[in-house]
Protein backbone atom coordinates (compact mmCIF):
# COMPACT_ATOMS: atom_id res chain seq x y z
CA UNK A 1 0.00 0.00 0.00
CA UNK A 2 1.80 3.14 -1.15
CA UNK A 3 1.40 6.65 0.19
CA UNK A 4 -0.56 7.91 -2.80
CA UNK A 5 -3.17 5.26 -2.36
CA UNK A 6 -3.58 6.07 1.33
CA UNK A 7 -3.68 9.82 0.89
CA UNK A 8 -6.16 9.35 -1.95
CA UNK A 9 -8.44 7.49 0.46
CA UNK A 10 -8.14 10.01 3.29
CA UNK A 11 -8.89 12.79 0.80
CA UNK A 12 -12.09 10.90 -0.03
CA UNK A 13 -13.20 10.98 3.62
CA UNK A 14 -12.93 14.76 3.59
CA UNK A 15 -14.38 15.23 0.13
CA UNK A 16 -17.54 13.33 0.99
CA UNK A 17 -17.76 14.59 4.60
CA UNK A 18 -17.98 11.18 6.22
CA UNK A 19 -17.94 12.65 9.74
CA UNK A 20 -20.79 14.94 8.79
CA UNK A 21 -22.74 11.94 7.53
CA UNK A 22 -22.26 10.16 10.86
CA UNK A 23 -23.26 13.33 12.68
CA UNK A 24 -26.52 13.34 10.69
CA UNK A 25 -27.26 9.76 11.78
CA UNK A 26 -26.43 10.63 15.39
CA UNK A 27 -28.87 13.55 15.21
CA UNK A 28 -31.54 11.37 13.59
CA UNK A 29 -30.98 8.82 16.36
CA UNK A 30 -31.09 11.40 19.16
CA UNK A 31 -34.35 13.04 18.10
CA UNK A 32 -35.84 9.74 16.94
CA UNK A 33 -35.06 8.11 20.29
CA UNK A 34 -36.54 11.05 22.18
CA UNK A 35 -39.75 10.83 20.16
CA UNK A 36 -39.83 7.02 20.45
CA UNK A 37 -39.41 7.22 24.23
CA UNK A 38 -42.25 9.71 24.66
CA UNK A 39 -44.67 7.97 22.28
CA UNK A 40 -43.61 4.52 23.51
CA UNK A 41 -44.25 5.46 27.14
CA UNK A 42 -47.70 6.80 26.27
CA UNK A 43 -48.43 3.56 24.38
CA UNK A 44 -47.22 1.44 27.31
CA UNK A 45 -49.46 3.36 29.73
CA UNK A 46 -52.37 2.85 27.33
CA UNK A 47 -51.68 -0.88 27.12
CA UNK A 48 -51.60 -1.36 30.92
CA UNK A 49 -54.52 0.98 31.59
CA UNK A 50 -57.76 -0.38 33.07
CA UNK A 51 -59.74 1.09 30.14
CA UNK A 52 -60.21 -1.69 27.56
CA UNK A 53 -60.59 0.74 24.64
CA UNK A 54 -57.26 2.45 25.40
CA UNK A 55 -55.51 -0.88 25.91
CA UNK A 56 -56.95 -2.08 22.60
CA UNK A 57 -55.85 1.06 20.71
CA UNK A 58 -52.32 0.77 22.13
CA UNK A 59 -52.15 -2.89 21.16
CA UNK A 60 -53.43 -2.18 17.66
CA UNK A 61 -50.82 0.55 17.13
CA UNK A 62 -47.97 -1.67 18.26
CA UNK A 63 -49.03 -4.63 16.15
CA UNK A 64 -49.56 -2.60 13.00
CA UNK A 65 -46.47 -0.40 13.22
CA UNK A 66 -44.07 -3.04 14.53
CA UNK A 67 -44.96 -5.35 11.67
CA UNK A 68 -44.62 -2.73 8.92
CA UNK A 69 -41.19 -2.38 7.27
CA UNK A 70 -39.48 0.89 8.20
CA UNK A 71 -38.68 1.58 4.55
CA UNK A 72 -42.40 1.46 3.77
CA UNK A 73 -43.12 3.94 6.59
CA UNK A 74 -40.35 6.31 5.42
CA UNK A 75 -41.44 6.15 1.80
CA UNK A 76 -45.04 6.76 2.82
CA UNK A 77 -44.04 9.80 4.88
CA UNK A 78 -42.20 11.49 2.04
CA UNK A 79 -44.26 10.40 -0.97
CA UNK A 80 -47.61 10.17 0.82
CA UNK A 81 -47.68 12.63 3.68
CA UNK A 82 -45.46 15.26 2.07
CA UNK A 83 -45.85 15.04 -1.71
CA UNK A 84 -49.49 13.96 -1.86
CA UNK A 85 -51.06 15.27 1.37
CA UNK A 86 -48.95 18.40 1.53
CA UNK A 87 -47.85 17.95 5.16
CA UNK A 88 -44.66 19.83 5.94
CA UNK A 89 -42.48 19.70 9.05
CA UNK A 90 -40.10 22.52 8.18
CA UNK A 91 -39.99 25.41 5.71
CA UNK A 92 -36.39 24.45 4.97
CA UNK A 93 -36.39 21.92 2.14
CA UNK A 94 -33.64 19.65 3.49
CA UNK A 95 -34.63 19.90 7.17
CA UNK A 96 -38.14 18.90 6.13
CA UNK A 97 -36.73 15.54 4.99
CA UNK A 98 -34.67 15.27 8.15
CA UNK A 99 -37.73 15.73 10.38
CA UNK A 100 -39.74 13.24 8.34
CA UNK A 101 -36.86 10.84 8.98
CA UNK A 102 -37.08 11.57 12.71
CA UNK A 103 -40.86 11.10 12.71
CA UNK A 104 -40.56 7.78 10.88
CA UNK A 105 -37.84 6.51 13.20
CA UNK A 106 -39.65 7.78 16.33
CA UNK A 107 -43.10 6.40 15.62
CA UNK A 108 -41.73 3.10 14.31
CA UNK A 109 -39.46 2.45 17.30
CA UNK A 110 -42.13 3.69 19.70
CA UNK A 111 -43.80 0.31 19.28
CA UNK A 112 -40.60 -1.46 20.39
CA UNK A 113 -40.11 1.00 23.26
CA UNK A 114 -43.69 0.27 24.34
CA UNK A 115 -43.02 -3.47 24.43
CA UNK A 116 -39.71 -2.97 26.26
CA UNK A 117 -41.47 -0.90 28.93
CA UNK A 118 -44.25 -3.45 29.16
CA UNK A 119 -41.62 -6.11 29.76
CA UNK A 120 -40.25 -3.80 32.46
CA UNK A 121 -43.73 -3.47 33.99
CA UNK A 122 -43.83 -7.26 34.25
CA UNK A 123 -40.74 -7.13 36.48
CA UNK A 124 -42.69 -4.97 38.99
CA UNK A 125 -44.61 -7.16 41.46
CA UNK A 126 -48.37 -6.71 41.26
CA UNK A 127 -48.36 -5.79 44.96
CA UNK A 128 -46.65 -2.49 44.10
CA UNK A 129 -49.62 -1.45 41.98
CA UNK A 130 -52.07 -2.69 44.61
CA UNK A 131 -50.32 -0.71 47.33
CA UNK A 132 -50.34 2.40 45.15
CA UNK A 133 -54.06 2.01 44.50
CA UNK A 134 -54.72 1.24 48.15
CA UNK A 135 -53.37 4.62 49.31
CA UNK A 136 -55.75 6.30 46.86
CA UNK A 137 -53.52 7.07 43.88
CA UNK A 138 -55.56 7.16 40.65
CA UNK A 139 -54.28 5.00 37.78
CA UNK A 140 -52.14 7.66 36.09
CA UNK A 141 -50.47 8.75 39.34
CA UNK A 142 -49.83 5.14 40.32
CA UNK A 143 -48.27 4.54 36.88
CA UNK A 144 -46.16 7.70 37.01
CA UNK A 145 -45.00 7.54 40.63
CA UNK A 146 -44.78 3.83 41.38
CA UNK A 147 -44.99 1.53 38.35
CA UNK A 148 -43.04 3.30 35.58
CA UNK A 149 -40.02 4.37 37.67
CA UNK A 150 -39.49 0.72 38.58
CA UNK A 151 -40.45 -0.55 35.12
CA UNK A 152 -37.87 1.71 33.41
CA UNK A 153 -35.12 0.28 35.58
CA UNK A 154 -36.18 -3.21 34.61
CA UNK A 155 -36.42 -2.19 30.96
CA UNK A 156 -33.00 -0.57 30.49
CA UNK A 157 -31.47 -3.56 28.71
CA UNK A 158 -34.31 -4.00 26.16
CA UNK A 159 -34.50 -0.19 25.75
CA UNK A 160 -30.76 -0.23 25.02
CA UNK A 161 -31.32 -2.86 22.34
CA UNK A 162 -34.06 -0.70 20.83
CA UNK A 163 -31.71 2.30 20.82
CA UNK A 164 -29.04 0.26 19.04
CA UNK A 165 -31.59 -0.88 16.44
CA UNK A 166 -32.74 2.73 16.05
CA UNK A 167 -29.18 3.95 15.45
CA UNK A 168 -28.61 1.36 12.75
CA UNK A 169 -32.08 1.91 11.28
CA UNK A 170 -31.37 5.64 11.05
CA UNK A 171 -29.78 4.79 7.68
CA UNK A 172 -33.28 3.97 6.43
CA UNK A 173 -33.93 7.72 6.59
CA UNK A 174 -32.41 7.55 3.10
CA UNK A 175 -35.86 6.35 2.04
CA UNK A 176 -37.19 9.66 3.35
CA UNK A 177 -34.73 11.47 1.06
CA UNK A 178 -32.19 12.26 3.79
CA UNK A 179 -29.47 11.89 1.17
CA UNK A 180 -26.62 13.22 3.33
CA UNK A 181 -26.73 10.41 5.90
CA UNK A 182 -24.17 7.58 6.04
CA UNK A 183 -25.63 4.86 3.79
CA UNK A 184 -26.44 7.39 1.06
CA UNK A 185 -22.97 8.93 1.30
CA UNK A 186 -21.42 5.46 1.19
CA UNK A 187 -23.42 4.62 -1.92
CA UNK A 188 -22.22 7.77 -3.67
CA UNK A 189 -18.61 7.16 -2.65
CA UNK A 190 -18.64 3.58 -3.96
CA UNK A 191 -20.27 4.68 -7.18
CA UNK A 192 -17.58 7.26 -7.89
CA UNK A 193 -14.55 5.59 -6.29
CA UNK A 194 -15.04 1.82 -6.78
CA UNK A 195 -11.27 1.23 -6.43
CA UNK A 196 -11.67 1.99 -2.70
CA UNK A 197 -14.73 -0.20 -2.24
CA UNK A 198 -13.43 -2.23 0.74
CA UNK A 199 -11.95 0.74 2.52
CA UNK A 200 -15.18 2.67 2.12
CA UNK A 201 -17.31 -0.19 3.39
CA UNK A 202 -15.04 -0.83 6.38
CA UNK A 203 -15.00 2.87 7.27
CA UNK A 204 -18.75 2.91 7.69
CA UNK A 205 -18.97 -0.54 9.26
CA UNK A 206 -16.32 0.27 11.88
CA UNK A 207 -17.86 3.69 12.44
CA UNK A 208 -21.14 2.04 13.48
CA UNK A 209 -19.38 -0.55 15.62
CA UNK A 210 -17.65 2.30 17.47
CA UNK A 211 -21.01 4.00 18.04
CA UNK A 212 -22.93 0.87 19.04
CA UNK A 213 -20.55 -0.85 21.45
CA UNK A 214 -20.56 1.94 24.08
CA UNK A 215 -24.39 1.95 24.07
CA UNK A 216 -24.40 -1.76 24.90
CA UNK A 217 -21.78 -1.35 27.62
CA UNK A 218 -23.55 1.67 29.08
CA UNK A 219 -26.98 0.04 29.24
CA UNK A 220 -25.59 -3.14 30.82
CA UNK A 221 -23.82 -1.04 33.44
CA UNK A 222 -26.90 1.11 34.10
CA UNK A 223 -29.18 -1.89 34.22
CA UNK A 224 -27.07 -3.40 37.02
CA UNK A 225 -26.55 -0.16 38.85
CA UNK A 226 -30.16 1.02 38.81
CA UNK A 227 -31.77 -2.37 39.51
CA UNK A 228 -34.44 -2.09 42.19
CA UNK A 229 -33.44 -4.14 45.23
CA UNK A 230 -36.28 -6.16 46.70
CA UNK B 1 -66.03 -0.13 71.20
CA UNK B 2 -69.20 1.67 72.17
CA UNK B 3 -72.27 -0.43 71.47
CA UNK B 4 -74.68 1.18 69.07
CA UNK B 5 -71.88 2.91 67.18
CA UNK B 6 -72.78 3.58 63.55
CA UNK B 7 -71.98 0.95 60.91
CA UNK B 8 -68.80 1.82 59.02
CA UNK B 9 -68.45 -1.15 56.70
CA UNK B 10 -71.51 -3.07 55.51
CA UNK B 11 -71.61 -6.09 53.21
CA UNK B 12 -74.96 -7.38 51.97
CA UNK B 13 -75.41 -10.54 49.92
CA UNK B 14 -71.86 -10.40 48.55
CA UNK B 15 -70.97 -13.13 46.07
CA UNK B 16 -67.85 -13.72 44.05
CA UNK B 17 -66.57 -16.46 41.76
CA UNK B 18 -63.08 -17.21 40.50
CA UNK B 19 -64.11 -19.22 37.45
CA UNK B 20 -66.01 -22.21 38.80
CA UNK B 21 -64.89 -21.56 42.35
CA UNK B 22 -67.50 -19.78 44.47
CA UNK B 23 -65.14 -17.89 46.80
CA UNK B 24 -67.67 -15.65 48.56
CA UNK B 25 -71.19 -16.95 49.24
CA UNK B 26 -73.92 -14.56 50.40
CA UNK B 27 -71.71 -12.65 52.79
CA UNK B 28 -73.59 -10.35 55.18
CA UNK B 29 -71.36 -8.48 57.57
CA UNK B 30 -71.45 -5.20 59.43
CA UNK B 31 -68.47 -3.59 61.12
CA UNK B 32 -69.20 -0.72 63.48
CA UNK B 33 -67.08 2.34 64.05
CA UNK B 34 -64.26 1.54 66.46
CA UNK B 35 -64.79 -2.19 66.22
CA UNK B 36 -61.92 -4.64 65.79
CA UNK B 37 -63.12 -7.58 63.71
CA UNK B 38 -60.90 -10.61 63.27
CA UNK B 39 -61.58 -12.95 60.36
CA UNK B 40 -60.18 -16.44 60.70
CA UNK B 41 -60.59 -19.66 58.78
CA UNK B 42 -58.71 -22.28 56.82
CA UNK B 43 -56.79 -21.44 53.63
CA UNK B 44 -59.04 -20.94 50.67
CA UNK B 45 -62.01 -20.00 52.83
CA UNK B 46 -62.31 -16.62 51.09
CA UNK B 47 -61.18 -14.44 54.00
CA UNK B 48 -58.46 -12.62 52.05
CA UNK B 49 -60.81 -12.08 49.12
CA UNK B 50 -63.37 -10.63 51.52
CA UNK B 51 -60.78 -8.23 52.91
CA UNK B 52 -59.58 -7.17 49.46
CA UNK B 53 -63.15 -6.69 48.20
CA UNK B 54 -63.72 -3.95 50.76
CA UNK B 55 -61.42 -1.53 48.92
CA UNK B 56 -62.24 -3.12 45.59
CA UNK B 57 -58.87 -4.71 44.93
CA UNK B 58 -61.20 -7.58 44.10
CA UNK B 59 -64.47 -6.86 42.33
CA UNK B 60 -67.61 -8.70 43.38
CA UNK B 61 -70.21 -10.42 41.20
CA UNK B 62 -73.28 -9.66 43.26
CA UNK B 63 -74.31 -7.89 46.43
CA UNK B 64 -73.39 -4.55 47.91
CA UNK B 65 -70.52 -3.16 49.93
CA UNK B 66 -70.86 0.18 51.70
CA UNK B 67 -68.14 2.12 53.45
CA UNK B 68 -69.37 4.88 55.76
CA UNK B 69 -72.80 4.64 54.17
CA UNK B 70 -71.61 5.06 50.57
CA UNK B 71 -71.64 2.17 48.10
CA UNK B 72 -68.26 1.28 46.59
CA UNK B 73 -67.75 3.29 43.40
CA UNK B 74 -66.57 1.69 40.15
CA UNK B 75 -63.11 2.52 38.75
CA UNK B 76 -62.13 6.17 38.61
CA UNK B 77 -61.61 9.18 40.85
CA UNK B 78 -64.42 8.26 43.24
CA UNK B 79 -62.85 4.87 43.87
CA UNK B 80 -59.43 6.42 44.44
CA UNK B 81 -61.01 8.78 46.99
CA UNK B 82 -62.61 5.86 48.82
CA UNK B 83 -59.38 3.87 48.86
CA UNK B 84 -57.61 6.83 50.43
CA UNK B 85 -59.99 6.45 53.38
CA UNK B 86 -59.52 2.71 53.72
CA UNK B 87 -56.05 1.74 54.92
CA UNK B 88 -54.64 -1.57 53.72
CA UNK B 89 -51.79 -3.66 55.04
CA UNK B 90 -50.70 -6.56 52.86
CA UNK B 91 -49.20 -9.93 53.66
CA UNK B 92 -46.14 -9.12 51.51
CA UNK B 93 -45.75 -5.52 52.84
CA UNK B 94 -45.58 -4.05 49.31
CA UNK B 95 -43.50 -1.04 50.28
CA UNK B 96 -42.57 1.00 47.19
CA UNK B 97 -39.19 -0.58 46.46
CA UNK B 98 -37.66 2.48 44.75
CA UNK B 99 -38.51 4.94 47.52
CA UNK B 100 -37.07 5.49 50.99
CA UNK B 101 -39.10 4.56 54.05
CA UNK B 102 -39.94 8.23 54.61
CA UNK B 103 -41.03 8.73 50.98
CA UNK B 104 -43.17 5.60 51.21
CA UNK B 105 -45.12 7.18 54.06
CA UNK B 106 -45.34 10.70 52.60
CA UNK B 107 -46.28 9.70 49.02
CA UNK B 108 -50.02 9.34 49.71
CA UNK B 109 -50.43 12.50 51.81
CA UNK B 110 -48.45 14.58 49.32
CA UNK B 111 -49.87 13.26 46.04
CA UNK B 112 -53.41 12.36 47.09
CA UNK B 113 -54.13 14.88 49.85
CA UNK B 114 -51.83 17.64 48.61
CA UNK B 115 -50.12 18.03 51.99
CA UNK B 116 -46.99 20.22 51.95
CA UNK B 117 -43.69 18.32 52.01
CA UNK B 118 -42.51 19.54 55.43
CA UNK B 119 -45.82 18.83 57.13
CA UNK B 120 -46.10 15.41 55.50
CA UNK B 121 -42.56 14.49 56.57
CA UNK B 122 -43.16 15.67 60.13
CA UNK B 123 -46.26 13.55 60.44
CA UNK B 124 -44.56 10.59 58.74
CA UNK B 125 -41.72 10.74 61.27
CA UNK B 126 -44.25 10.85 64.13
CA UNK B 127 -46.03 7.81 62.69
CA UNK B 128 -42.76 5.94 62.15
CA UNK B 129 -41.87 6.77 65.75
CA UNK B 130 -45.19 5.33 66.92
CA UNK B 131 -44.45 2.00 65.24
CA UNK B 132 -40.83 2.10 66.38
CA UNK B 133 -38.93 2.51 63.10
CA UNK B 134 -38.22 6.25 63.06
CA UNK B 135 -34.46 5.62 62.92
CA UNK B 136 -34.93 3.72 59.61
CA UNK B 137 -36.63 6.65 57.85
CA UNK B 138 -33.85 7.32 55.33
CA UNK B 139 -33.26 3.68 54.37
CA UNK B 140 -34.62 1.78 51.40
CA UNK B 141 -37.24 -0.92 52.13
CA UNK B 142 -34.89 -3.76 51.08
CA UNK B 143 -32.51 -2.76 53.92
CA UNK B 144 -35.18 -3.43 56.57
CA UNK B 145 -36.26 -6.68 58.20
CA UNK B 146 -39.72 -8.02 57.39
CA UNK B 147 -41.11 -6.89 60.73
CA UNK B 148 -39.75 -3.38 60.21
CA UNK B 149 -41.13 -3.25 56.68
CA UNK B 150 -44.58 -4.27 57.85
CA UNK B 151 -44.55 -1.59 60.57
CA UNK B 152 -43.61 0.98 57.89
CA UNK B 153 -46.54 -0.33 55.84
CA UNK B 154 -48.83 0.29 58.83
CA UNK B 155 -47.45 3.84 59.16
CA UNK B 156 -47.95 4.39 55.42
CA UNK B 157 -51.61 3.39 55.70
CA UNK B 158 -52.15 5.51 58.83
CA UNK B 159 -50.68 8.59 57.14
CA UNK B 160 -53.85 8.80 55.04
CA UNK B 161 -56.00 9.09 58.23
CA UNK B 162 -58.17 6.16 57.17
CA UNK B 163 -61.60 5.54 58.61
CA UNK B 164 -60.93 1.83 58.68
CA UNK B 165 -57.83 -0.33 58.41
CA UNK B 166 -57.77 -3.65 56.57
CA UNK B 167 -55.07 -6.17 57.46
CA UNK B 168 -54.67 -9.07 55.02
CA UNK B 169 -52.64 -11.71 56.92
CA UNK B 170 -50.13 -9.08 58.05
CA UNK B 171 -47.85 -11.50 59.90
CA UNK B 172 -48.00 -14.56 57.64
CA UNK B 173 -44.86 -13.69 55.67
CA UNK B 174 -42.80 -12.86 58.75
CA UNK B 175 -40.13 -14.83 60.54
CA UNK B 176 -41.57 -15.97 63.90
CA UNK B 177 -39.42 -13.64 66.00
CA UNK B 178 -40.81 -10.63 64.15
CA UNK B 179 -44.48 -11.43 64.49
CA UNK B 180 -44.88 -9.82 67.88
CA UNK B 181 -43.42 -6.44 66.97
CA UNK B 182 -46.10 -6.12 64.26
CA UNK B 183 -48.90 -7.47 66.47
CA UNK B 184 -47.92 -5.01 69.22
CA UNK B 185 -48.30 -2.12 66.81
CA UNK B 186 -51.71 -3.48 65.81
CA UNK B 187 -52.85 -3.95 69.40
CA UNK B 188 -51.82 -0.36 70.16
CA UNK B 189 -53.83 0.81 67.18
CA UNK B 190 -56.87 -1.18 68.33
CA UNK B 191 -56.62 0.35 71.81
CA UNK B 192 -56.68 3.83 70.25
CA UNK B 193 -60.09 3.06 68.79
CA UNK B 194 -59.21 2.42 65.16
CA UNK B 195 -61.80 0.44 63.23
CA UNK B 196 -59.98 -2.67 62.03
CA UNK B 197 -60.73 -5.72 59.93
CA UNK B 198 -57.96 -8.24 60.43
CA UNK B 199 -57.53 -11.46 58.50
CA UNK B 200 -55.07 -13.50 60.51
CA UNK B 201 -53.97 -16.83 61.87
CA UNK B 202 -52.77 -15.22 65.11
CA UNK B 203 -55.24 -16.46 67.69
CA UNK B 204 -53.37 -14.57 70.40
CA UNK B 205 -54.15 -11.30 68.67
CA UNK B 206 -57.79 -12.30 68.25
CA UNK B 207 -58.10 -13.04 71.98
CA UNK B 208 -56.27 -9.90 73.04
CA UNK B 209 -57.64 -7.25 70.72
CA UNK B 210 -60.73 -8.46 68.87
CA UNK B 211 -64.24 -7.29 69.69
CA UNK B 212 -65.66 -9.95 67.46
CA UNK B 213 -64.42 -13.00 65.61
CA UNK B 214 -65.81 -14.14 62.29
CA UNK B 215 -65.07 -17.71 61.23
CA UNK B 216 -65.16 -18.41 57.50
CA UNK B 217 -65.08 -21.69 55.61
CA UNK B 218 -65.75 -22.43 51.92
CA UNK B 219 -66.62 -18.83 51.18
CA UNK B 220 -69.25 -18.57 53.88
CA UNK B 221 -69.40 -16.96 57.29
CA UNK B 222 -69.95 -20.00 59.48
CA UNK B 223 -69.82 -18.41 62.88
CA UNK B 224 -69.65 -14.97 64.50
CA UNK B 225 -69.02 -14.43 68.18
CA UNK B 226 -67.01 -12.48 70.73
CA UNK B 227 -63.53 -14.01 71.08
CA UNK B 228 -64.13 -15.63 74.49
CA UNK B 229 -67.25 -17.41 73.34
CA UNK B 230 -65.70 -18.40 70.04
CA UNK B 231 -62.52 -19.87 71.45
CA UNK B 232 -64.09 -21.60 74.46
CA UNK B 233 -67.46 -22.64 73.08
CA UNK B 234 -67.57 -22.74 69.28
CA UNK B 235 -70.97 -23.85 68.02
CA UNK B 236 -70.31 -25.19 64.54
CA UNK B 237 -68.49 -28.42 63.78
CA UNK B 238 -66.28 -26.63 61.21
CA UNK B 239 -65.08 -24.16 63.82
CA UNK B 240 -64.53 -26.89 66.42
CA UNK B 241 -62.54 -28.89 63.91
CA UNK B 242 -60.48 -25.84 62.85
CA UNK B 243 -59.74 -24.81 66.42
CA UNK B 244 -58.78 -28.33 67.47
CA UNK B 245 -56.21 -28.37 64.69
CA UNK B 246 -54.56 -25.08 65.56
CA UNK B 247 -54.88 -24.87 69.32
CA UNK B 248 -53.52 -28.24 70.45
CA UNK B 249 -49.87 -27.41 69.74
Amino acid sequence: MDDDYLSGFTALLVQYDVLGAFWTNIQLTFFGALLALVVGTVLAVMRISPLPSLAWAGGAYVNIVRNTPLTVIMTFLVLGAWTQLGLSLSTNFTWNFFWFGVVGLGFYHASFVCEAIRAGVNTVPVGQAEAARAIGLPFLSAARLVILPQAFRGAIAPLGNTLIALLKNSTVAAAASVTWETSSVMKTMIEFQPNYIWEIFLTFAIGYVILVIPIGLLTTWMSNRLAVKR
Amino acid sequence: METGAPALVELKGVNKHFGDLHVLRDIDLTVRKGEVLVVIGPSGSGKSTLCRAINRLETIDAGEIRVDGKPLPAEGKELARLRAEVGMVFQSFNLFAHKTVLDNVTLGPRKVRGTAKAAAEQEALDLLDRVGVKNQARKMPAQLSGGQQQRVAIARALAMHPKVMLFDEPTSALDPEMVNEVLDAMVALAREGMTMIVVTHEMGFARKAADRVVFMADGQIVEEADPDTFFTAPRSDRAKDFLSKILVH
